[in-house]
């Protein structure tokens, strides 16, 4: 019958909102420095070997004869005590960054969503309290600090310290995800569900959780800003990537001896997880006001 | 004659209060109604607020259980929560809500919204899903283009609309609404109005409709009960309420409506000037609870709570001044 | 020359938003003479807090006025900055709104907000607490609230609705004001309730000798409670008369509409409502706003918008069918 015409309705709904979302989120013109900022680190891990200058100086290279070089036309950023083109090490040390804070998402915010929705949803049932009170255990802890001991436990690779910092950090997803479950479980549409015979199933995934999306994406944008610079940190004491592979906590920790004399060694690294941090916090802001539905 | 469809025998709903300076005390919200409806008819409830009519339709449709009393729905006992009733009665029995704000989830579409009720109660059809729910939208004057909508691009009439279409998807018997159109403009509610009447001369269905507009209710209903602090004062058949109303707060209420016209006037009775506070359900005053306002309380009024007596056929009042 | 303590001339409002220019205000007329009680009346939408909030200047930061003048009390407000308004928002006018949470802060007791109003109206003397209790307790008592002191020493929480509201409506009474505007302050107030602070808000602007724009979409409210009445729709006023000669004899096929549309206590069915929605505000037509759900429009609505043609005393109506 209509259904090209629906579809076609449909289409440019969607183009719409989305221009909308765009406008919301332009408004705030850091918000598109820090985009611009996450973009820019992507691409430059993704494409590391096309763009970097010196791509093999990431692997098992040594070259004293270049060793210490401050920064100048050809060493952009300088070299570390081992000849290596500081630049490239940074740009390949992007991948580590992004990955380790995707990956830790990827686990955390399902295994804490799906935790904060049922304690939240049956809140006053003993399972709930459970939940919860096992998520105030582990929120009492400071993150760094767990991460530190777990990681210490295991042998510092980038994927244990990934586990490291999940087991600290579901708990901050599943506390969100609770608080709105409880006060939208009582919105008049879940409800209306409820009364209409839907299974709980239904309920959580289809007619809660997606009223859960703004504080939730708002959320994951900052976090991984800092769930980077807690590997970062966790890197700088020994517990991540191992060398010759680079990884920015790493490199300022290595260079960390060589200060003040030749700081750049140190103080490029450090100011890449500081940028990297900067710009998925102006984003975040943006994304929040994206998903505030104001009119 | 029109058998009766859902019978409402000594309803009582109490609500515990855990904290506070009050804790350990109740609120009353119903406290002993008796009502019943007949197929093809519309019951209308009309109190403001802390008079419980809220809390009724909500167990009525199962979203609280009965604390003392008993509902009957087409001979069978509803008076428990909503999950713990069997299935075909939650497709028998339908809700539209007071708030279209909220009364429709943001995050899915018309489609999804309407869908819902029928894969649960397995009444989609599968051949032509699509053009099921557009025959559901052309019910309430929907055109096919708002399946894709979401509700945050719809007015509230229009949200109610859909509320409407949602409720009667399952071919219910019965639906209970709560104050559908009080938060829209009068033109808007006046077709959502004239929607519900033609829909219900078609498919004989019962309402149970609340509101706190009584020109509405002259309007719409076959028979009135005006509630007050979780009792009713009064229930007449819809000529005799308005015409003939015996209860105080009844004449009072009447008198306090604004109204557009001359002819109407007369119909607001002895002036009996609204005075006083509505008091809290938690603090009912001993006797009759509308003691603190009524014009004309007498001794016996502070001392015992007054009996429902019916005065004549059909014609229910609790006064101590008959 | 009548005194007129509020002029408004062809007053035009956009909101800027991402799709364009909302043009919501497009040509509002509206006076108000010293003394008396103006009811504006119309549905969601139409602009009616627009137009108000123009006269106080408190409009959101995406509002500009690309047209119109706004006289208060003859000063045109458009011309004055922030500091030049003091006097208005001081001592001038006040502001009732629909939702007293609004006006009420909920972190402090009625007393500390009512001394605040009374401090910043300008009154001689107003300074000095003693001086300011005075007032409160005297303006609370003329709105017929019970117990006063215990009253200012609560917070909005405690108090009931209706309360709430009457205290909203003694303070904006509790200094004297030369226009009140009360925004729906009854709309969700239990109809008993809503009768007592409905003449209580008549009693009081009466005897202060305030004027008082009241802003409805009930017709019934309108007419118990104004001396005129101003029929609004899609960004202008479309008919204005006397409230009682506007209950007998309604002009505007948009005002007979609406009335036909309001359920009877006298009973008769209920009406089919009108056909169609609001317009839209991002192009709206060149010619009259109402006439594509207008029953009696003719080519010359489309293209042409209609101007104020009189019809009687005070009676004026935006129709072809009268010019």
């Amino acid at each position: 019958m209509n259904n090209k015409q629906e579809k076609v309705v449909t289409k440019r709904d969607k183009y719409e909102n989305i221009k909308q979302s765009w406008y919301k989120f332009s408004l705030n013109k850091m918000s598109v420095v820090g985009l611009v900022v996450v973009c820019l680190v992507a691409i430059l891990g993704v494409f590391e070997p096309i763009i970097a200058p010196f791509p093999t100086h990431v692997g098992a290279y040594v070259n004293f004869k270049e060793a210490s070089i401050p920064p100048n036309t050809t060493y952009w950023m300088g070299t570390d005590v081992f000849g290596r083109d500081i630049m490239s090490r940074i740009f390949y040390a992007f991948r580590g960054a992004l990955t380790m804070g995707i990956g830790v998402l990827v686990v955390v915010v399902p295994l804490g969503g799906i935790l904060g929705l049922i304690a939240g949803y049956w809140k006053g049932n003993w399972i709930s309290t459970l939940i919860m009170r096992v998520t105030d255990v582990f929120l009492a802890l400071p993150p760094l600090i767990l991460a530190l001991a777990v990681s210490a436990i295991l042998r510092p690779t980038l994927l244990n310290s990934m586990m490291a910092i999940c087991v600290s950090w579901w708990p901050w997803y599943t506390r969100l995800i609770y608080g709105m479950t409880t006060t939208l479980r009582n919105e008049l549409y879940v409800k209306s569900a409820e009364l209409l015979g839907a299974s709980k199933g239904h309920i959580l995934f289809r007619e809660i959780l997606p009223n859960c999306l703004g504080p939730l994406f708002t959320k994951m944008t900052l976090d991984m800003g800092w769930v980077i610079l807690t590997g970062a940190s966790l890197s700088f004491v020994g517990l991540g990537e191992q060398p010759p592979i680079p990884s920015l906590g790493t490199m300022v920790s290595d260079g960390a001896k060589f200060l003040p004399a030749q700081w750049w060694i140190a103080i490029f690294p450090a100011l890449a997880i500081m940028v990297i941090v900067l710009g998925f916090n102006l984003m975040g802001d943006g994304i929040k006001d994206m998903l505030s539905s104001e009119e | 004659m029109n058998k009766t469809i859902l019978e409402v025998k000594g309803l009582k709903k109490y609500f515990p209060i855990s904290k506070g300076a009050q804790k350990g005390m109740f609120v009353k919200a119903i406290d002993g109604i008796d009502f019943t409806t007949k197929e093809g008819e519309t019951l209308g409830l009309v109190g403001e607020s802390g008079s419980g009519k809220s809390t009724t339709a909500y167990n009525v449709i199962g979203m609280y259980g009965a604390t003392a009393g008993k509902i009957t729905f087409k001979g069978e006992d509803i008076s428990q929560i909503s999950s713990k009733r069997p299935l075909n009665f939650k497709k028998d029995i339908q809700m539209v809500f007071q708030d279209p704000g909220t009364t429709l989830n943001p995050q899915r579409s018309v489609r999804q919204i309407l869908t819902l009720p029928l894969s649960i109660h397995g009444m989609l059809d599968k051949n032509d899903p699509e053009g099921q729910l557009i025959q559901l939208l052309e019910a309430v004057e929907l055109s096919a283009e708002y399946l894709y909508k979401y509700p945050s691009s719809l007015g509230g009439g229009e949200r109610q609309m859909l509320a409407v279409a949602r409720a009667l998807s399952t071919n219910p018997s019965m639906i209970v609404l709560d104050e559908p159109t009080s938060s829209l403009d009068v033109s808007v509610q006046a077709k959502i109005i004239n929607m519900l009447l033609r829909l219900q001369q078609q498919h004989n269905l019962s309402y149970l409709f609340i509101t706190h507009d009584l020109s509405l209710m002259r309007n719409l209903a076959t028979k009135v009960a005006i509630m007050y602090l979780g009792k009713i004062a009064e229930i007449a058949p819809v000529e005799t309420f308005f015409t003939a109303p015996r209860h105080p707060y009844t004449q009072m209420l009447l008198s306090a409506i604004p109204v557009i016209s001359e002819e109407e006037e007369i119909f607001k009775q002895a002036k009996i000037t609204p005075k006083g506070e509505i008091p809290s359900p938690v603090n009912v005053p001993k006797g009759c609870g509308f003691n603190t306002r009524c014009p004309f309380a007498k001794e016996e009024c502070f001392i015992d709570d007054p009996l429902m007596q019916e005065i004549e056929p059909e014609h229910f009042v609790r006064c101590h001044l008959i | 020359m009548k005194d007129k303590i509020v002029d408004i001339r062809d007053l035009h409002v956009w909101y800027r938003t991402f799709a364009g220019q909302v043009k919501v205000l497009n040509g509002v007329n509206l006076n108000v003479i010293r003394g008396e009680k103006v009811g504006i009346v119309g549905e969601t939408g139409c602009g009616k807090t627009t137009t108000v909030k123009s006269i106080l200047k408190i409009l959101a930061k995406q509002a500009s006025i690309p047209k119109g003048e706004i006289f208060f009390n003859g000063t045109d407000v458009l011309k004055k900055n922030k500091n030049e308004l003091k006097q208005l928002h001081g001592s001038g006018a006040s502001m009732i709104f629909q939702d007293p949470t609004m006006s009420l802060n909920p972190v402090f007791t009625i007393g500390s907000q009512m001394f605040a109003v009374i401090k910043y109206s300008g009154q001689p003397g107003a300074e000095k607490k003693s001086v300011q209790q005075a007032l409160a307790i005297k303006a609370l008592k003329e709105t017929s609230m019970p117990d006063p002191e215990r009253i200012l020493q609560s917070y909005p929480f405690q108090l009931s609705g209706g309360m709430r509201q009457r205290i909203s409506i003694a303070m904006s009474l509790a200094t004297p004001r030369d226009l009140v505007i009360a925004d729906e302050p009854t709309t969700n107030l239990d109809v008993t309730i809503q009768d007592q602070v409905l003449k209580m808000l008549k009693q009081r602007v009466e005897d202060k000798g305030s004027s008082l724009i009241l802003i409805t979409h009930s017709l019934g409210v309108a007419r118990e409670t104004t001396d005129r009445i101003y029929v609004m729709y899609a960004g202008s006023m479309v008919e204005t008369a006397f409230t009682n000669e506007l209950f007998k004899k309604q002009l505007h096929p948009y005002t007979q509409a609406l009335m036909d549309c309001i359920p009877r206590l006298s009973g008769g069915g209920v009406s089919e409502g009108i056909p169609g929605r609001i317009p839209n505000y991002l192009n709206p037509s060149a010619g009259c706003r109402f006439a594509p759900r207008c029953p009696k429009a003719f080519e010359r609505c489309q293209t042409e918008k209609p101007e104020y043609v009189d019809v009687g005393t005070e009676h004026q109506v935006a129709c072809f069918l009268y010019s």
